[in-house]
């Protein structure tokens, strides 16, 4: 034996390579499982309660103005040939719509999340580069060019924009006050300061030089706030909204707040007239549009389905526990060899 | 080395045979035979990159991916960003390339070690030191004592007489017994006289390079004259040198041409059932990916048809866009967003896992043995889950259970037993190291190595007890042992146990000291007596006996007689009666300790009758006709009226804790096969002093017919014993219809225990096709199998029908050449290293040091590999569908349009950033129970072998519970979001917002299902699980910040998303509500389950966690004592003739030195080998003069004659 057997390839000795790792070993015994079944489900029944006492607080006034039905107050002009077509919807409000008061439109069977809709825009031309106000991005084909001139900003999600106008009065005393809408701020600030950049140049209509309007606006991007110059190009705060485009085919999207004046701690109780400029096309899919005057809480606009799964999955809790404890009672787990 | 790779690779003519001439280079580098280099890397520097890549895109998941990324280039199909295929498969890509480089350079070390190894070749009527690359064919190299063989070669001259040298073959064959190779006498005759040697300038013509190990023809001209050679005087690489100071050998085949590089096959590359389920299951992703897709296409086409067309004034098409064509292309969309179910980061999760748990293996220190420095070694590290899922063991016997060493146990004389312990209360003491040993100082003579502990035998040999003298002197006169003297006694036994039982002799005051062929001469007490050898009655496997007829110097004849107990108490004298009774008493409580025993018996005999004895003896040994028969009556007539003397136990160590861990393994479950070239008595006895079979077996069937219809039989009578009620008819199916199924072969339930014994012969009829099944049948009913006599290719075939017809995992442990077989048909090959040969280790898929290791190695390591594998695939598929299937419930929201539900930066790093940390953690670190209760209950093990971890079933589970989950990940945050708004009033129902919601839902799900997986949380655990949220969240806000938007507009749209989301009430409480309620459920399922339905580890972890502590420690049971039903073995592993061959004078000569060398007889005990595992022969002796007497077969015996 000439060998010195030594120990050089004897492993080392430490509670990781040996898999003695110190460690918490959670089992699911009945001590956890159905005590926590109960507190989890108290809690979410609590929640619930919560969230559906405040959801049923919410006020919410929704309106269908789609104008389908003959019956309709917009049904003259659902018919896409009359220009400039006005309908008026009324309403009344039997107690004080509390503020601060949010005016919304909305759209059924739109599919904004589409993807190839999603994707049409070029989000370089968006944030302001020049470089791709002449050379618009293939992802905005077909509204890419209109007759050789790159359409600014182009795509089939800018062009396809939401271009309905509304007007809020109230009948005070049979005259027709206008209700204050608030226009700023209806976007998130990532998107109006970071996110959407008008290209560098003033006056901003030359910044958008050697390019056109999407086929289906009025007017060109630098125009689209006739009332606020600096509300003008990719920052105008109607477009940002109409930009961030909804996840699922019904949605509803801010057009307004009502903030201001005497209107700013909610809609007086009375009688209310909206005026809506019908400009948007939606019977050709069957889509539908409407209105909704909402106010908020801490959670958010009115939402029952939160509140209610909440009771439910709660209540389903507590009842599981019970048939566990009987399970637990009766088939207790054998401890036998 | 490239060098001569490229020669090797390039395609060359079949060589038709092989021509050379020694000690010319440049006309044998004319046929351009390979070199003695070997090359088993498969790159080199420059041809790795291309090679790997080749090879990496063989696979089908690497291909598909290619096939992904290829569709995403064409933007009206693609769906997602290129990136999100391409950082992924370079990740696995990179991955892989830096295992197989690894891998490959370990290669190429062991390449350069052996290809430099050193030999002396003679170069220019110089020896030359050369490395083992640089010799070529066709020069002439010396070989010294226990070198390996440097290539395959003629031998042409040794230091031995009559030119042979002795080999040891077991790298190759397996054989453990040294054989013999001579060289031409006309070659011989140079012996080492190098000027003559590099002189020589013989042809060969021979075959060219083959595989057949025992074959050789090919002619030798030189001078005028034509010499045939065959496989007699030809040296193969892998044997090793043996016994031979020196000697010269011609260089025939080199390097990859050489027999063992020929016969070692392409090492077959081992998948584990999880792969093939894995692909089978994947196969079937992909039909469901298809039809998911196909679904999505067609609803695609409906809503084009509904609703597309209607809605184009705000929707961009193409020109010539139809609803069809918007399907063709939606659906290959699809195959891209889709593609997630078939993940490509599983197949790196699970080498990295498997990889992780192999370096568990090597790092167990419980599995290192320190007597020969040698830790545990995964060689392989794609099998690891495999080792929990083991249904079948076949094990080699010698080297693996057994030490193939021999010690003197016990003994009785006369009546008297020694060799048990007493404690003062004269109670039955254990033996073991700490025990007293007797002090054999007294004798000058002892051998130190040689222990016993009782010291009641020293005293009476000491008292001069006539018995027990008796007892040791035939002991040292009945034996067929040559005696060696150099600086100390040595003894050269041909079997093992006859050198332990003459070493016993030795120390006990009588010391065989020399023999001649008339007279043995034995050192009685110190006092040397030469007795007169008068006749040997050689050992055959009927007599099961042998005997010699001595003088001794005091004129008295007497007969002594060692064999097995039964034929000697068959010839005993009736006056041995009582003493019979004893010793039966005794030899059945030595075979209930599984010894190995012999009976002793001797007889004065008559010179008269002995004089016309030798008379017949010498006419019957000269006869032509029947000699044998004749011989046979002559030995007969003598051996009778024998005196019982006693008998000896001889152990037949086992190697360390074998019987507990066999135990333990049929506790789990394990069907145990040995396999051993053994005899069937050795086997048998190893088997039940291993606790393989046991005394309370019903029955232990013994297959030996000698024809097909005899093991037909028996195999139909031990199937009718087990189970009797079933009618014959029934019993066996047509095999046609059987084999032609495929189908596994259902365990048939059996009442009671079996064991079954088979022997080589009736084996090769019952592995016949038309029997195998009966066989199998049978055999898979026993808890036992011992197939004895078995050659390597049979061990392979046993375990090659087994993996046929079972379906089930099997596990090949073995130590020896001879095991290499089996060990790579195999599932699983276990090689036991820390010993020479290293054939069966490199060949195998783990190694360790000990048999009892492999308990540690099932039993913990793999049950928790498979554990921890099928853990992962479970929670890998179930995180991955469920990820996939939200994509399919929003396509019905979003017009089919193939739009993500979430952002692609996330669907980018879900799998390999987000949930890559915590999964690992949990496939490296989970365990139920810990390694102490995993042997505490051994059946934890069963769940395995039936796959239930991870089946189809499993799968579908999975599958299911995805879809619920992304049910409820869908359509929660759709009901909470929709038509609701944030606390400022802005709207809430954005993509980028539902998108971010949703991915987030998904992420914290998923991390709690894991938290429900994991079942041992270690500090790992938490960080990794807390530390991928938090890093979700970082990533997230990182990836939407405005300096990334920056950076590139296009690709970090979703500025913004997470500050304006997450700061929201209601989105945390949808988070919550959805991550609980996907949750919720499971935990009830789980809890109910265990409450009603407890598996064994559901009970075990719950001892295991009630206890907190560890278990009471493992009662080590005490040795096995089996009843008394059953003799045990008796000791011979005698090859038959020997005796005639101690007693012929020419292999007398042998331990003379020959004249002609120059070297001192001194110079052969320095370069000793060191005997261990196979090679090594019985212990006492195994020192520095361990050399074993070759154990000459029969044919080999005419050789020695012959010449």
């Amino acid at each position: 034996m000439s060998k010195e057997v030594g120990t050089e390839n004897r492993p080392d000795n430490t509670a990781f390579t040996q898999q003695r790792l110190p460690a918490w070993q959670p089992m699911l015994s009945a001590g956890i499982v159905i005590p926590g079944f109960v507190l989890i489900g108290l809690a979410f029944i609590g929640i619930g309660v919560a969230l559906f006492v405040t959801s049923r607080n919410i006020q919410v006034l929704e309106r269908d103005y789609t104008g389908v039905e003959k019956d309709s107050f917009c049904y003259g002009c659902s018919d896409l040939k009359v220009k400039n077509c006005k309908c008026n919807l009324n309403f009344t409000l039997d107690k004080l719509f509390e503020g601060p008061v949010f005016f919304y439109y909305g759209l059924s069977n739109y599919f904004q999340n589409y993807r190839q809709y999603g994707n049409s825009k070029d989000a370089n031309q968006l944030s302001g580069d020049k470089e791709y106000f002449l050379e618009p991005d293939e992802s905005c084909a077909p509204y890419e060019r209109d007759g050789g001139v790159p359409i600014a900003p182009c795509g089939a999600l800018p062009n396809s924009m939401f271009n309905d106008t509304f007007k809020l009065y109230q009948m005070v005393n049979g005259t027709r006050v206008e209700v204050p809408f608030d226009g700023k701020g209806i976007s998130w600030w990532t998107d109006y300061n970071i996110k959407y950049r008008n290209p560098p140049g003033t006056p901003l209509k030359k910044a958008f030089e050697g390019t056109t309007k999407p086929p289906f606006w009025p007017r060109p991007a630098y125009e689209l706030d006739t009332t606020d110059p600096s509300n003008n190009g990719f920052i105008n705060q109607d477009f940002l909204v109409w930009m961030r485009r909804a996840a699922l085919p019904d949605f509803r999207k801010l057009y307004r707040r009502i903030t201001e004046g005497e209107y700013a701690k909610g809609l007086p109780a009375g009688k209310y007239t909206l005026v809506i400029g019908y400009n948007y096309p939606v019977r050709a899919f069957n889509g539908k549009k409407k209105v909704v005057f909402s106010n908020v809480s801490w959670m958010g606009g009115k939402n029952k389905f939160l509140g209610i799964a909440y009771l439910v999955i709660g209540s389903m809790c507590v009842v599981m526990s019970i048939v566990m404890l009987i399970v637990y009672a009766k088939f207790k787990f054998p401890d036998e060899e | 080395m490239s060098f001569f790779g490229l020669t090797w690779m390039r395609e060359r003519e079949r060589e038709s045979e092989r021509k050379l001439r020694a000690n010319d280079r440049e006309y044998n580098l004319a046929f351009k035979y390979a070199t003695n280099g070997i090359k088993t890397s498969k790159y080199n520097f420059f041809t790795f990159l291309p090679l790997n890549l080749f090879e990496q895109f063989q696979r089908i998941a690497n291909v598909y991916f290619l096939f992904l990324l290829l569709l995403q280039v064409i933007p009206q199909i693609s769906s997602l960003s290129w990136f999100t295929t391409v950082v992924p498969l370079i990740l696995v890509l990179a991955v892989t390339a830096a295992k197989d480089a690894t891998d490959d350079i370990n290669r190429h070390r062991n390449d350069n070690r052996v290809n430099n190894r050193k030999v002396q070749v003679l170069i220019d009527g110089k020896l030359c030191s050369e490395r083992w690359m640089d010799v070529k064919v066709g020069d002439i190299i010396k070989l010294e004592s226990n070198q390996f063989i440097t290539a395959d070669l003629l031998l042409l001259s040794s230091s031995e007489p009559l030119n042979l040298v002795y080999i040891e073959t077991a790298e190759l064959d397996g054989e453990t017994n040294l054989k013999v190779r001579q060289a031409l006498t006309v070659t011989g005759a140079m012996g080492d006289d190098i000027s003559r040697l590099a002189g020589f300038n013989g042809e060969v013509i021979c075959e060219a390079p083959n595989n057949r190990l025992d074959h050789f023809t090919g002619t030798l001209l030189f001078g005028d004259h034509k010499f045939s050679l065959d496989n007699g005087k030809i040296l193969l690489r892998g044997c090793t040198l043996r016994n031979t100071h020196w000697c010269y050998g011609l260089v025939l085949f080199g390097g990859p041409e050489t027999k063992l590089m020929q016969n070692c096959g392409k090492n077959i590359f081992k998948r584990t059932s999880i792969d093939h389920l894995m692909n089978v299951l994947v196969i079937f992703i992909f039909g469901v990916l298809a039809l998911m897709c196909a679904v999505l296409a067609v609803g695609n086409w409906l809503w084009e048809i509904n609703k597309g067309y209607r809605f184009t004034i705000f929707l961009p098409r193409q020109e010539d866009s139809n609803a069809s064509l918007s399907a063709f292309l939606t659906f290959w969309s699809y195959v891209i967003i889709l593609n997630t179910l078939v993940p490509i980061s599983l197949y790196v999760s699970v080498e990295v896992i498997r990889l992780g748990n192999s370096f568990y293996i090597d790092w167990d220190r419980k599995m290192y043995d320190a007597r020969s420095d040698t830790p545990a070694e995964a060689r392989t590290t794609t099998l690891n889950e495999e080792l929990g899922q083991v249904k079948y063991i076949f094990s080699d016997k010698t080297g693996t259970l057994t030490q193939n060493i021999m010690t003197f146990n016990k003994c009785t004389i006369n009546g008297k037993t020694y060799g048990d312990v007493y404690n003062y209360s004269g109670q039955r003491q254990d033996v073991n190291e700490h025990t007293e040993v007797v002090d054999f100082s007294f004798n000058p003579l002892a051998d130190t190595k040689f222990s016993f502990h009782d010291h009641s035998l020293v005293e009476d040999v000491k008292l001069g007890t006539p018995e027990v003298q008796g007892f040791f002197r035939l002991l040292a006169l009945c034996h067929t042992v040559m005696a060696e003297e150099k600086n100390e006694l040595a003894y050269q036994a041909q079997s093992p146990d006859e050198g332990a039982l003459v070493t016993a002799a030795r120390n006990f005051g009588f010391v065989f000291c020399s023999r001649t062929p008339e007279s043995i001469t034995i050192m009685e007490m110190g006092k040397q007596q030469r007795y007169e050898l008068l006749a040997i009655l050689d050992f055959n496997n009927v007599r099961k006996r042998m005997s010699v007829i001595v003088r001794s110097p005091g004129g008295r004849v007497s007969l002594y007689c060692k064999g097995a107990d039964t034929v000697i108490f068959e010839r005993l004298h009736p006056s041995c009666r009582n003493l019979m009774e004893v010793t039966t008493e005794h030899l059945n409580e030595f075979a209930g300790d599984g010894l190995r025993t012999l009976a002793l018996a001797y007889k004065d005999v008559d010179e008269e009758f002995l004089s016309s004895w030798r008379q017949r003896h010498h006419e019957a040994s000269t006869a032509l006709e029947d000699r044998e028969a004749k011989l046979e009556l002559l030995f007969e007539e003598m051996e009778t009226d024998l005196l019982l003397l006693g008998a000896t136990a001889i152990e037949d160590k086992l190697q360390d804790g074998v019987p507990q861990t066999i135990e333990q393994l049929s506790k789990a479950d394990i069907k145990m096969w040995v396999l051993t070239g053994d005899k069937q008595e050795t086997a048998e006895n190893i088997g039940y002093s291993c606790n393989l079979l046991r005394e309370e077996m019903n029955e232990v069937f013994v297959i030996s017919g000698n024809t097909p219809d005899e093991v037909r039989e028996e195999l139909r009578n031990a199937w009718t014993t087990m189970k009797p009620d079933k009618a014959e008819g029934m019993v066996f199916l047509p095999e046609s219809l059987l084999s032609k199924r495929g189908s596994a072969i259902k365990d048939e339930v059996v009442t009671g225990e079996y064991g079954l014994v088979i022997n080589g012969n009736s084996l090769a009829y019952a592995l016949d096709d038309s029997m195998a099944l009966d066989f199998l049948w049978t055999a898979c009913m026993c808890q036992a199998v011992i197939c004895c006599r078995v050659t390597p290719l049979q061990k392979a075939q046993v375990v090659e029908l087994v993996k046929k017809y079972k379906k089930a995992v099997t596990l090949a442990i073995g130590d020896g050449a001879n095991d290499v077989s089996m060990i790579k048909a195999a599932h699983i090959g276990v090689g036991i290293s820390g010993q020479e040969g290293m054939q069966a280790v490199s060949s195998s898929d783990y190694s360790f040091a000990q048999f009892r290791f492999l308990q540690r190695l099932l039993l913990v390591h793999g049950r928790w590999s498979y554990l921890r594998m099928c853990k992962f695939l479970r929670y890998f598929f179930y995180k991955n569908f469920t990820f996939t299937f939200v994509h399919f419930w929003f396509a019905f929201f979003c017009g089919f349009s193939a739009q993500t539900v979430y952002d692609e930066w996330f669907i980018t790093l879900y799998n390999l950033v987000y949930t890559a940390l915590p999964v690992l953690g949990l496939s490296l670190f989970d365990q139920d129970v810990d390694d102490v209760w995993s042997f505490q209950y051994p059946q934890l093990y069963v769940p395995g072998q039936l796959n239930m971890y991870f089946s189809k079933t499993a799968f579908f589970k999975c599958a299911l519970h995805s879809g619920f989950s992304s049910l409820v990940l869908f359509f929660i945050p759709y009901g909470a979001m929709s038509d609701t708004m944030r606390n400022d009033g802005k709207d809430l129902g954005d993509y980028q917002s539902f998108a971010v919601i949703t991915q987030t839902c998904l992420l914290v799900t998923v991390c709690i299902q894991l938290s429900l997986e994991v079942a041992y949380w270690t500090t790992v655990n938490t960080i990794f699980v807390v530390g991928s949220l938090v890093m979700y969240f970082v990533v997230t806000f990182a990836m939407y910040s405005n300096g990334m938007f920056l950076l590139s507009p296009s690709s970090f749209s979703f500025i913004g998303t997470a500050r304006n989301t997450l700061n929201q009430p209601n989105v945390w409480l949808t988070i919550l509500l959805t991550s609980i309620m996907c949750v919720l459920p499971v935990l009830v399922y789980r809890f109910l389950t265990i409450q009603l339905w407890p598996t064994v580890n559901d009970k075990v972890m719950f001892k295991a966690r009630q206890a907190k502590a560890a278990p009471p420690p493992l009662s080590r049971k005490a040795r096995m004592r089996r009843g008394s039903s059953r003799r045990s073995g008796y000791a011979f592993s005698h090859a038959q003739g020997y005796g005639e061959l101690v007693t012929s004078r020419r292999f007398l000569r042998r331990p003379t030195v020959s004249p002609s060398s120059g070297i001192t007889p001194m110079k052969r005990s320095t370069t000793s080998f060191i005997p261990m595992g196979r090679s090594a022969g019985y212990s006492p002796t195994a020192g520095a003069h361990n050399t074993k007497v070759p154990d000459v077969e029969v044919t080999s015996l005419q050789m020695y004659r012959t010449t």
